[in-house]
């Protein structure tokens, strides 16, 4: 039986107090202990951000990588071990800005990967600028007068680039989100997680009680229908006075990539000996060039 | 037959194929080398394209020899144009008694053309229509005219567009092809062949592999068990992917295509963390895309081999040319400090070698492992023994790798970045209940936790730079060619091999002696024994494919060595022997 201990770091978070990134935390490791995985058959991969340090407070097997570059690594990873259950950690800034193009990519190929984005709207270990979800008129240090950008919309994005599995969760919602990764994680292929995260240090618009006031679960909606691609691109363009969470979408009936990959079909090579090649093989590869 | 062998030694052979991109100038011509090839021969073929699909002027020059040499020269004999352009161009390089092969219907001014050039114009596209052929195979009927003006069987042209065509007996385009070449071997042998006295004859000889540099590195990382590869397409180091994506599904690897370069090395870095042998190929372009993530693998201590093959810079420079100019890129790319290698093959044999060689050391020493290759190298068609690449040398080395039964008994919690004696800490696939760390781009603790204590990072720093001197043990001394004592020392680093080779044998004849450092693993540098050849040399000439002379300056960094006399070539074209000739003062 696994239990969240398992998953417990002899390292501190060094995160603010009340940092939205705890529920997070706890979220995933409620949601992988409930899923009965252990610790070494997980890997937690994560870019540089305040949400990218969660690795390094979870006992499992983790990979902090570049600013925006978690979910190439991660796919490296899952394409040579498809066996290990892959998770990404993203902020907004990491995840929507620098690595942005990873993820429309890791959506339209469905690799099989789950990627929990922490969306603070706002840039935390670089102390308060403004990120790609900011809203207009967000005040920050690279944005004085108020941002101008327009926000960008992470739903509707991975929706249009063929995502199978798009949900949103809000850190403080702690049984939905930790329900939602579970879902996520036995889904097959990509999986993007959207969570409402404030924070508590540059953020004092979008606080928990902001979100608080405007999340509703889309389950329980009239109509709700998580299948259906229109649905879920209308439901997605909800925010403001309305914030949906919940699973906005979600088709089984595409193959995640790993498991068209011919060398796979044998099992992941990972896991396979490195040996010199048989004489047969040596004398074919050099057949071609006779 | 007597006879016939000894004139087969003297074969020494240069023609060259120009035409339009879209004539199939590169592909005929590869064909045609393959036939020489079969035919017992030497061959060193170079192509000169430009970045463009249709149109422009493309060639391929081949040199066949009896006896064995080492690169093209300038000495063409035999010039087959397709188009105006190439007539135009390609008559100026022939020797005296030279001939230039060209269709009659092609309006071609002949004022500029040197003494001595033989018109051979024929009727190509008539005798390619009358064979029933359509005018995509007049680069076959120059090829069957070629062998008939030269004298070559041309069973060896069949058996290779047999081949090239599918093979199969009755097979419409193969049959065309065939009848096309016949003709125009008839026609240009009946009215030619008498009046050209340089002549192609096939030798008795063991078979030779024809090969470029791309597919030896590509098999040298099969051979060395690459599991994983990521690239993004770009010239001249995509055919590496290509190919080692056309024997993925057979020999186990995965292979990914991805969205940009930065992406393709975070894929190979990930999987090297999860513990495979992980590859990716690009150009300097890419690589300068790669560089932050390069300090990853670094900083990580994930082993990773990039393929670098070099082409012309800054920026997008000559696609599809040559030349040596990333080395320091190479050796300082990313910010900050970590251990890497760098490998600069400059030979068939070499550049198979360090394919499979790279991922040991990778994994040995737990770092990056750069393989600079250039164009030149990476698409120049050789024929070398069958034995250059050599198969039976493969070793799989992993290094620390824990094995499943180490960490079951191992006691305490694992510290993947121990500090140890060597640098190198034992590192554990991921999978093993006992094996699970954390790893980050952050400095970090002998766990893998961020850790910012200064002690601690010193002795990180330290524990890191440390396996770089570990990883000289495994570093191969340059190469001295030639006489250990010699008026001029040439010294070269990658692919001027060949042209310093060939260089030699020229001053051989002239009476000058000469012998030449080749350098091949470039980091850690082999500092000693560079100055230990060197110091005994008389008069030290580098000679380099860039601006600068990279290698140049780090011998001197290196060793405190200056060379002063420096051959340096940056047009974006191989160097040649003559070229190095020229460029010596005095001889």
């Amino acid at each position: 039986m696994v239990t969240v201990k398992d998953y417990q770091s002899p390292v501190t978070p060094t995160w603010c107090p009340g940092c939205g990134n705890f529920g997070i935390h706890q979220a995933v490791k409620t949601a992988l202990a409930g899923l009965g995985l252990q610790p070494h058959e997980v890997m937690l991969v994560s870019g540089i951000g305040q949400s990218s340090k969660l690795p390094d407070y979870t006992h499992a097997n983790g990979y902090m990588t570049l600013h925006g570059r978690a979910i190439p690594s991660a796919t490296g990873i899952k394409l040579v071990r498809p066996d290990l259950k892959v998770i990404v950690h993203s902020g907004d800034g990491d995840g929507y800005g620098e690595g942005l193009t990873h993820m429309v990519h890791a959506a339209r190929r469905n690799i099989g990967i789950v990627h929990i984005a922490h969306n603070n709207q706002i840039y935390g270990l670089t102390k308060g600028q403004y990120s790609p979800t900011s809203e207009m008129g967000t005040r920050s240090k690279t944005s004085p007068e108020g941002a101008i950008d327009r926000p960008l919309n992470p739903l509707l994005v991975a929706l249009a680039a063929g995502a199978t599995f798009v949900a949103r969760g809000f850190s403080k919602n702690g049984k939905e989100l930790s329900e939602l990764i579970m879902a996520a994680v036995q889904h097959r292929g990509y999986a993007l997680i959207d969570v409402l995260q404030p924070c508590v240090t540059f953020n004092r618009v979008n606080t928990y009680e902001w979100y608080a006031e405007r999340v509703y679960s889309v389950a329980d909606e009239p109509g709700y229908a998580p299948t259906d691609l229109n649905w879920a691109l209308r439901e997605a363009q909800n925010w403001g006075a309305r914030i949906p969470t919940g699973i906005l979408y979600q088709v089984e009936n595409v193959p995640s990539y790993e498991e068209q990959v011919p060398a796979l079909k044998a099992g992941p090579v990972g896991l396979r000996p490195v040996a010199p090649l048989p004489p047969d093989k040596v004398k074919a590869l050099k057949a071609a060039y006779l | 037959m007597l006879a016939e062998r000894e004139q087969g030694m003297k074969t020494d052979f240069t023609l060259v194929l120009g035409g339009e991109a879209g004539q199939g100038v590169e592909s005929t011509g590869a064909g045609f080398a393959l036939s020489l090839a079969r035919a017992g021969l030497h061959v060193f073929a170079v192509a000169d394209y430009r970045s463009r699909i249709r149109g422009g002027h493309n060639f391929f020059q081949i040199r066949a020899k009896a006896s064995e040499f080492f690169c093209h020269n300038e000495e063409v004999h035999l010039a087959l144009a397709l188009s105006r352009e190439a007539a135009d161009f390609h008559a100026r390089q022939l020797v005296p008694g030279g001939a230039i092969v060209y269709d009659t219907a092609m309006n071609v001014d002949k004022t500029a053309w040197p003494d001595g050039v033989q018109d051979f114009s024929m009727p190509l596209t008539e005798i390619v229509q009358k064979a029933g052929g359509n005018k995509l195979m007049l680069n076959t009927a120059a090829v069957g005219a070629a062998s008939g003006i030269a004298g070559l069987d041309l069973r060896f042209v069949e058996g290779v567009i047999e081949d090239n065509f599918g093979g199969k007996k009755g097979d419409q385009v193969a049959e065309l092809n065939l009848a096309v070449a016949r003709a125009a071997h008839d026609y240009a042998r009946d009215h030619f062949a008498h009046r050209f006295s340089f002549k192609i004859r096939a030798a008795d000889a063991q078979q030779r592999l024809l090969i470029s540099g791309n597919p030896a590195m590509s098999l040298g990382a099969v051979a060395g068990g690459c599991q994983f590869m990521a690239g993004y397409p770009m010239t001249p180091g995509s055919p590496i992917l290509e190919m080692v994506t056309g024997l993925a599904a057979e020999y186990g690897i995965v292979t990914k295509h991805a969205e940009d370069e930065i992406a393709a090395i975070c894929m190979a870095i990930g999987a090297g963390r999860a513990g495979t042998r992980a590859a990716t190929a690009t150009s300097g372009g890419g690589f300068s895309l790669m560089v932050e993530a390069l300090g990853l693998a670094g900083m990580t201590e994930v082993p990773v081999v990039i393929f670098e093959v070099q082409r012309p810079g800054p920026s997008t420079g000559l696609p599809t040319r040559t030349e040596q100019s990333d080395l320091m890129f190479a050796l300082h790319a990313s910010q900050g400090e970590f251990p890497r290698i760098v490998l600069a093959p400059g030979t068939i044999e070499e550049a198979f070698r360090d394919g499979w060689r790279a991922f040991n050391l990778a994994e040995k020493y737990q770092c990056p492992v750069i393989v600079l290759s250039d164009h030149f190298l990476a698409t120049s068609l050789q024929t070398v023994p069958p034995e250059d690449l050599d198969f039976d040398r493969v070793v799989i080395e992993r290094g620390d790798m824990l094995t499943p039964e180490q960490l079951d008994a191992m006691e305490g919690d694992y510290k993947r970045f121990l500090f140890t004696d060597s640098g190198i800490s034992p590192w554990a696939p991921p999978g093993h209940p006992k094996g699970v760390y954390r790893s980050c781009s952050d400095e970090h603790d002998e766990y893998g936790s961020i850790e910012e204590d200064a002690e601690n990072r010193n002795r990180m720093m330290e524990k890191r730079m440390r396996k770089l001197e570990a990883a000289r043990a495994d570093m191969i001394p340059p190469e001295v060619y030639g006489p250990a004592k010699a008026d001029i020392t040439f010294v070269a680093w990658g692919s001027s091999y060949y042209p310093v080779r060939e260089a030699m044998a020229l001053l051989d004849e002239k009476g000058v002696s000469a012998n030449f450092l080749h350098i091949t693993d470039v980091w850690p540098f082999p500092a000693d024994a560079v100055t230990k050849l060197l110091k005994k040399a008389k008069r030290i000439v580098s000679v380099e494919n860039n601006y600068t002379g990279q290698m140049g300056g780090l011998i001197r960094r290196e060793t405190g060595i200056h060379i002063d006399e420096q051959i340096l070539k940056y047009d974006g074209r191989p160097i040649s022997p003559e070229f190095i000739l020229r460029g010596l003062k005095g001889v």
